[in-house]
């Protein structure tokens, strides 16, 4: 068991409120998955920076000063904004190599969560509410983001092992579900060149779908060739820079309800994540179908 | 009528209160406000009541019900209704998957559409769907009568005992031993008896019937190597 939640804002005036909506989601979600929390928010793209966000076991040491010798080091102009165990660093565009070479050495147990123009992700082991408290997320603004609640089955309850999984730029995907078929897929994809952090089975697909997109699919074509080539239970929900997808195995017994208004589109695992949203008894709410690709773009 | 508000009202306080009300309860008409999507609300009840969930629920709600009439004014999640015994159950909304699985008897009526596993296993209860069912539905179901209105998903009646199938519209497919049988007069006269009880506008000629082709009953060795 695990629980997703995810909301993609249609109008602009709620966006201030993402932060504030997403956590009441996921702490609702906290029964389907106590044992860590995660959270994608997509911002807005203000300038020609990249988003680093980066997580340490030992903040206080590794975030100290390291704004300053990343920019010494990579002779750029690099800021950070330190979260509790996280920390985004803002790089320009065209430095990200350089920098990311340089954290490497300055700081090596500093691992790289996402990378992105807009998009940060915060995830750790704990209680949903805890987790969410720790990262300020209800005071986050944004146009999209995607949540998960972890019950852990295919590997162990770790900061890494919590969802989301970020393998591109701007990319992320939470898994409810088990896959069948990981490993080797995760040999090929490794063949073609992809890195893996972890053992788990969700990075895989999250790996699978960044590959294809890479190679020219949209996120609707890369979700829906996930059908033919991953073998397990799974309900994913995907981000994109100015997307948000959605799709189940043909077998579908891994929950997941959705809401459209003019104002956004969301997901829950269940109904009850979705109660507080503004006018959701207006809302079309329905059952996605097994083996159907749902996205939406802005 | 009584009315409990589950923003107020624990659950377990909601349903000891609902399965106190017996056979001679005078306290006979419920409702429920806030439900909220909370799960197992009107579960495991035995008395001649009446109980009205204003809103959508969560997992397993109306579960084990016996002799109660609910009614969820709304959608319910997952598993509505799971072996009832008797009593009626009706959805206005849509009711996720494995919706009256395993049900002995009564009455399950889902004005919307019902998901995947709709009557899994099904042993006696009659479930009156006005839309459509999803895959997988009335999978092993052993008897009773499963209504259909719109269409069927994949694999309907997957290796199925004597439950009887009636579909108005589309089967996507048919489930292993599962075929489409002869329409006699005591078929369109259970079926005319469940649609005037479901309240559904619809006429008995329009459906058909599917039923189990008994080939999977008994062991059979030239079947051996599809194991």
């Amino acid at each position: 068991m695990c629980g997703i939640v995810g909301l993609f804002l249609k109008d602009k005036s709620l966006e201030p409120k993402l932060g504030s909506m997403l956590t009441d989601m996921l702490i609702t979600m906290t029964d389907r998955g106590p044992d860590s929390a995660g959270i994608a928010i997509y911002g807005t793209d203000e300038d020609n920076n990249t988003k680093l966000t980066i997580q340490s076991n030992n903040p206080e040491a590794d975030f100290d000063q390291l704004d300053k010798a990343l920019s010494e080091a990579a002779n750029t102009q690099v800021s950070i904004r330190v979260k509790d165990t996280h920390a985004v660093l803002e790089v320009p565009d065209k430095m990200v190599d350089d920098v990311r070479t340089a954290l490497v050495e300055l700081r090596p147990n500093v691992r790289v969560m996402s990378v992105g123009d807009i998009m940060e992700i915060y995830k750790e082991v704990g209680l949903p509410k805890d987790v969410a408290a720790r990262f300020s997320l209800a005071e986050m603004s944004g146009s999209h983001g995607i949540g998960h609640t972890r019950m852990a089955t295919e590997s162990a309850v770790t900061t890494m092992g919590a969802h989301p999984f970020s393998t591109g730029s701007d990319q992320c995907l939470v898994h409810n579900g088990s896959l069948s078929n990981h490993n080797s897929l995760r040999r090929k994809l490794k063949r073609d060149g992809i890195a893996f952090e972890t053992d788990n089975d969700s990075e895989v697909a999250a790996a699978y779908l960044t590959h294809k997109m890479k190679h020219g699919s949209n996120l609707g074509e890369a979700l829906k060739s996930s059908l033919d080539d991953l073998d397990g239970f799974f309900t994913f929900v995907v981000g994109t820079k100015d997307g948000f997808g959605v799709v189940r195995d043909p077998i579908a017994c891994k929950p997941a309800v959705m809401a459209e208004t003019d104002q956004y589109v969301a997901f829950g695992s269940e109904y009850r994540a979705l109660v507080n949203l503004p006018g959701i008894e207006q809302a079309r709410v329905w059952e996605p179908e097994p083996a159907t690709v749902y996205f939406w773009e802005h | 009528m009584q009315t409990i508000d589950m923003a107020s009202t624990p659950l377990r306080e909601v349903n000891s209160t609902l399965q106190a009300q017996k056979e001679d309860t005078n306290q006979k008409a419920w409702e429920i406000i806030n439900p909220k999507g909370s799960h197992a609300i009107a579960c495991g009840l035995d008395g001649p009541i009446e109980v009205t969930v204003r809103g959508s629920t969560g997992y397993y709600s109306a579960g084990m019900n016996k002799q109660a009439h609910v009614h969820i004014v709304g959608s319910a999640g997952p598993g509505v209704a799971e072996n009832m015994m008797s009593g009626m159950v009706i959805i206005d909304g849509d009711a996720s998957q494995y919706a009256g699985a395993t049900g002995n008897g009564g009455l399950l009526v889902i004005k919307g559409n019902a998901s995947s596993r709709c009557g899994i296993s099904m042993k006696g209860i009659d479930i009156v769907v006005y839309g459509n069912i999803g895959h997988m539905s009335a999978f092993m179901a052993q008897s009773g009568n499963l209504v259909v209105l719109g269409d069927a998903g994949d694999a309907l009646g997957d290796s199925l005992y004597e439950a009887r199938l009636f579909v108005r519209g589309k089967v996507k497919s048919l489930g292993a031993d599962c075929i489409e049988k002869e329409m006699r007069p005591e078929h369109l006269e259970i079926l005319a008896d469940l649609l005037e009880r479901a309240g559904a506008d619809a006429k008995p000629e329009e459906f058909k019937r599917y039923g189990s082709a008994r080939q999977l009953y008994n062991f059979n060795i030239d079947n051996a190597s599809a194991y």
